[in-house]
């Protein structure tokens, strides 16, 4: 991080009193940005979130565990609180008129990562809004019932994990569906926002500031309410997304069949292969819900990068992917998609066809929850929900 | 070629044409009538041939004929056959279609008036059906009362009057009111008003039918309702928001004085507009008031916040069975010292099934530990008490397991009392990332008259996390291949990677690992709370503990 906006030096402090777990350390280094000048919207936005999008890079290097990973996302949470509770948030909320917009603050269904929203959640409430934050994880019926029940003027919803745009889906229709317009962020909606758009979300936010820009714009009327996805009528995502964990049981037995290495893993390793596997199916099903390969893409291309931190060719993936499009081969979409992703993995690794057998490590697959800040970080920081 | 005027005169066809029933008029290029039949001089008198076709009939009509000649005109639609033109002619509607040929052209007129009448009819129709369509669909979509008022006053402004007020009958005094003007920005507001004031309002609001419009003098309308500004009220409809049994609002319809009085179709009309707003706003009351007896009753059945415990650390996290649901058969409590330096006790259990049922035994089992606080030193007397009360207390039995938890300071450590009954002993994470099954068991609650249970004590170091958890963790089935159970081997595992977290994070990691495990399948109650000794000294300036998982 250059030092270009001054900020730099508050990043590496709170950045390694998170890692640390010294959640002192951390909240010394956020109140002392705030002595320095330094504005809460900004404080909030251009240091506690990057160093959060941080925290998933650098898990995805190798550089910091799990525990450590999980720790520091603690820590910043516990900034959060204690900069909830600094009298300058404390002002803003005195401040806020009596007919200021209401807006939810959610995180969809299968989320777990509820930073960014929460960070969007205290943004609004310093500039004025009435903020109900639901926290990670809101399931589509509680959303709805907090909708009615609140009247509230727009729904915020962050999405990280692309595998659960089906749900941001079902969720933004049924948002629509009691008009009340939604607004969607995060790293699940791709670099440019597209599948907010297919999504119909009456908007999308890169960001934290945009999304507050944009909500400060004024009401959105609330698109109308359609769930109808034409491409999904060859039913590739209903046959793939219904029958993913039979399509896991076919790959593992068939690469049993091909690797012969196989036959010494150890439970675990057979169980982490599987995992794999899984993530792969999951990412497919998501990839021909938006009809996006790109999506799927990415995914590969990341997952082999996470191999390849931990010293696992990124070849391991190809045969799994073979597999698949034996299987599938009567949905062209998904022929393609797994095309694409195979190639993606040539690009990203090398042709290295050893798989899994000398993994050093167990934790080599990325579960969502540990995707998911990577996500946020990679290439894109400055998501509604990092940013 | 035979020119059409001197065919249409000369020919042996003239006569038949004279006598034709329909009007058919002769005109030059340069707009002079040149022929014109019987029935065409009966219905025009003057459009006698030479005269100007201009001073002989309606505008509409030489506007047309002027159209046909100009060559700035669609020549295709100038040239096609079917070109007409509609306009009225004395009380009637005519359609005149031109025949040309050359430069003069035959004008033939067709009685267009019931036509017309039925056109019109049907356009109207249409249109309040659409209308309709679009107000039921904008009105059944919320079930919030302030929005169902908003939309009802936006839509009546916009298609029905130029203003529209809907007033509710009053809470504490106050009439709800929301108001929308010409420019279709709703205001909505709670004012004091009598009324009384308007005529008509005070009969609608109490359910009976107002006066027609016709009756009401719009001078009588006070400032509240024809607002500065906004409308000079030239006429004004009241309408009753029928409700179920009781009337569910008033809504008032303002014209300017610039327009048209309200006639008797469009009072009927606004009545059809109403019944649906006031179903609508009656389902969005009803549905209000059940939410509402629904959150105050379910207040005390949900996890409690989680409060500073003056040094230790606590972490929950809480997700019922029920996609829907906001509470089950998982439950936990934490109860602060009573005074500084006495134990704290924290409860975490589990009662038999699911849902709304078991979620009621617990808030029994809740209350119940509560009043028996005075005796927590004591955990195996407290059991029996609890035991007691539960197979006493008659109707379903039910029975629950949990493990009690009392916690005091001891420095930088923290020293915990655990009590299991019946229940999955507490796991203690230690530093370095070793996983211990505190030593402690005993008999479930609720359904043996006897119980025994075993009391352990344990010490944590700074850092050191103390997990008491349901089974709905363990007990998770799912995984890659779908038809595992997440097990107490795989929890075990995963906590020995746990060493040294703070205990949010190690309460979310673990309930996210069950969850994902599950994945989108159905899964138990899911209750976890992690107790830990702080690594630092504690920063008491944090304090902004939420409620577990996503109940808040």
């Amino acid at each position: 991080m250059t030092g270009a906006d001054g900020l730099s030096a508050w990043r590496d402090k709170l950045w390694h009193a998170a890692v640390a777990g010294d959640e002192y350390a951390a909240a010394d280094a956020a109140l002392a940005a705030l002595d320095h000048d330094i504005s809460m919207e900004t404080l909030l936005l251009e240091v506690v979130a990057p160093v959060q999008a941080r925290v998933g890079l650098e898990w995805e290097a190798n550089r910091i565990t799990v525990t450590q990973e999980h720790t520091a996302t603690a820590v910043n949470e516990r900034v959060l609180a204690a900069l909830a509770h600094h009298p300058v948030a404390r002002r803003a909320a005195a401040a806020r008129e009596p007919g200021a917009g209401r807006v939810a603050v959610a995180c969809v269904d299968g989320e777990w990562h509820a930073m960014p929203a929460r960070i969007l959640a205290e943004v609004l409430r310093l500039r004025g809004w009435r903020v109900d934050y639901l926290g990670a994880q809101v399931p589509a019926p509680h959303l709805i019932a907090h909708v009615h029940r609140t009247g509230c003027d727009v729904v915020a919803l962050s999405s990280s994990i692309p595998t659960r745009l089906p749900a941001a889906h079902a969720a933004i229709t049924a948002c629509q569906a009691t008009g009340t317009p939604v607004i969607v962020g995060g790293a699940a909606y791709g670099p440019d926002g597209r599948h907010a758009r297919l999504l119909g979300a009456d908007a999308w936010a890169p960001d934290g500031r945009t999304a507050a820009d944009r909500l400060a714009a004024g009401p959105a009327a609330a698109g109308q309410a359609m769930d109808y996805l034409p491409h999904l009528d060859d039913e590739a995502y209903t046959m793939v997304s219904r029958s993913a964990r039979r399509l896991v049981r076919h790959v593992m037995s068939g690469l049993e069949e091909r690797i012969p290495a196989m036959a010494s893993y150890t439970a675990q390793q057979r169980h982490h292969t599987a995992e794999d596997v899984a993530h792969i199916v999951d990412f497919l099903a998501a990839a021909l819900y938006v009809d996006d390969p790109e999506l799927f893409g990415r995914f590969l291309t990341w997952t082999a990068g996470v191999l390849t931190a931990r010293g696992v060719p990124a070849g391991t993936l190809l045969p799994a992917l073979d597999l698949l499009a034996g299987r599938l081969e009567d949905f062209p979409r998904a022929s393609a998609l797994l095309a694409h992703g195979h190639a993606a993995v040539n690009a990203a690794g090398s042709e290295s066809l050893h798989p899994a057998t000398e993994r050093p490590h167990d934790r080599l697959r990325p579960k969502p929850a540990e995707a998911r800040p990577v996500h946020a970080a990679r290439g894109h920081a400055a998501h509604l929900h990092s940013g | 070629m035979t020119d059409l005027t001197s065919r249409l005169g000369l020919d042996d066809t003239g006569s038949v044409w004279r006598g034709a029933p329909y009007p058919v008029l002769v005109v030059s290029a340069a707009g002079v009538i040149a022929q014109a039949n019987d029935a065409a001089l009966r219905l025009l008198p003057g459009a006698v041939p030479g005269a100007p076709l201009a001073d002989a009939v309606p505008a509409w009509l030489s506007r047309a004929h002027a159209q046909v000649h100009d060559p700035a005109h669609d020549p295709v639609a100038r040239d096609a056959a079917g070109t007409s033109a509609r306009g009225p002619i004395g009380a009637a509607t005519f359609e005149a279609r031109p025949v040309r040929d050359g430069d003069a052209v035959a004008w033939w007129l067709t009685d267009a008036t019931d036509l017309e009448r039925a056109t019109q009819a049907l356009r109207v129709e249409r249109e309040r059906t659409a209308f309709l369509d679009r107000a039921s669909s904008e009105l059944l979509s919320s079930l919030n009362l302030d929005r169902c008022m908003e939309v009802t006053a936006r839509l009546a402004a916009r298609h029905l009057a130029d203003a529209a007020l809907v007033i509710l009958p009053p809470a504490r005094r106050r009439h709800p009111v929301a108001y929308c003007g010409p420019d279709g920005t709703v205001v909505r507001e709670e004012l004091v008003v009598d009324p009384e004031s308007v005529p008509g309002l005070a009969e609608a609001l109490q359910g009976y039918p107002p006066p027609p419009s016709r009756w009401i003098c719009p001078a009588a309308a006070p400032g509240w309702l024809a607002r500065d500004g906004h409308v000079e009220v030239g006429s004004m409809v009241v309408t009753a928001l029928p409700g179920h049994g009781v009337p569910a609002g008033a809504l008032v319809l303002l014209r300017g004085s610039g327009h048209a009085r309200f006639s008797e179709g469009e009072e009927v009309f606004a009545r059809l507009f109403a019944a649906r707003a006031g179903a609508a706003m009656s389902a969005a009351r009803l549905y209000a008031e059940q939410a509402g007896i629904t959150e105050t009753l379910m207040r005390e059945l949900l996890p409690p916040r989680i409060c500073d415990l003056h040094g230790v650390e606590v972490a929950a996290r809480y997700r019922p069975s029920e996609h829907t649901a906001r509470i089950g058969g998982d439950f936990y409590d934490i109860h602060p010292p009573a005074e500084p330096g006495q134990e704290s006790l924290i409860v975490l259990g589990d009662v038999a099934g699911k849902g709304l049922e078991a979620a009621a035994v617990t808030g029994k089992i809740r209350h119940t530990l509560q009043a028996l606080l005075p005796l927590a030193g004591d955990h195996q007397r407290v059991l029996e008490l609890l035991n007691g009360a539960l197979l006493t207390g008659g109707g379903h039995t039910r029975f629950v397991t949990l493990v009690l938890a009392s916690i005091r300071c001891a420095g930088d450590r923290v020293r915990l009392r655990l009590t299991s009954a019946g229940h999955a002993p507490p796991l203690i994470i230690r530093t370095g990332g070793r996983v211990e099954e505190a030593r402690t068991e005993g008999t479930l609650i609720g359904v043996l008259d006897h119980i025994t249970s075993v009391t352990d004590t344990v010490v944590l170091d700074p850092g050191e996390t103390c997990l008491l958890y349901t089974d709905g963790i363990t007990e998770a089935m799912g995984g890659p291949l779908g038809d595992e159970m997440f097990g107490d081997q795989r929890l075990l595992e995963e906590l020995r990677r746990c060493g040294g977290m703070p205990p949010e994070a190690l309460a979310e990691r673990v309930e996210m690992l069950s969850s994902q495990w599950v994945g989108g399948g159905d899964h138990d109650d899911m209750a976890v709370i992690a107790i830990t000794a702080p690594r630092l000294a504690h920063l008491s300036a944090v304090g902004g503990h939420g409620r577990g998982g996503f109940t808040a």
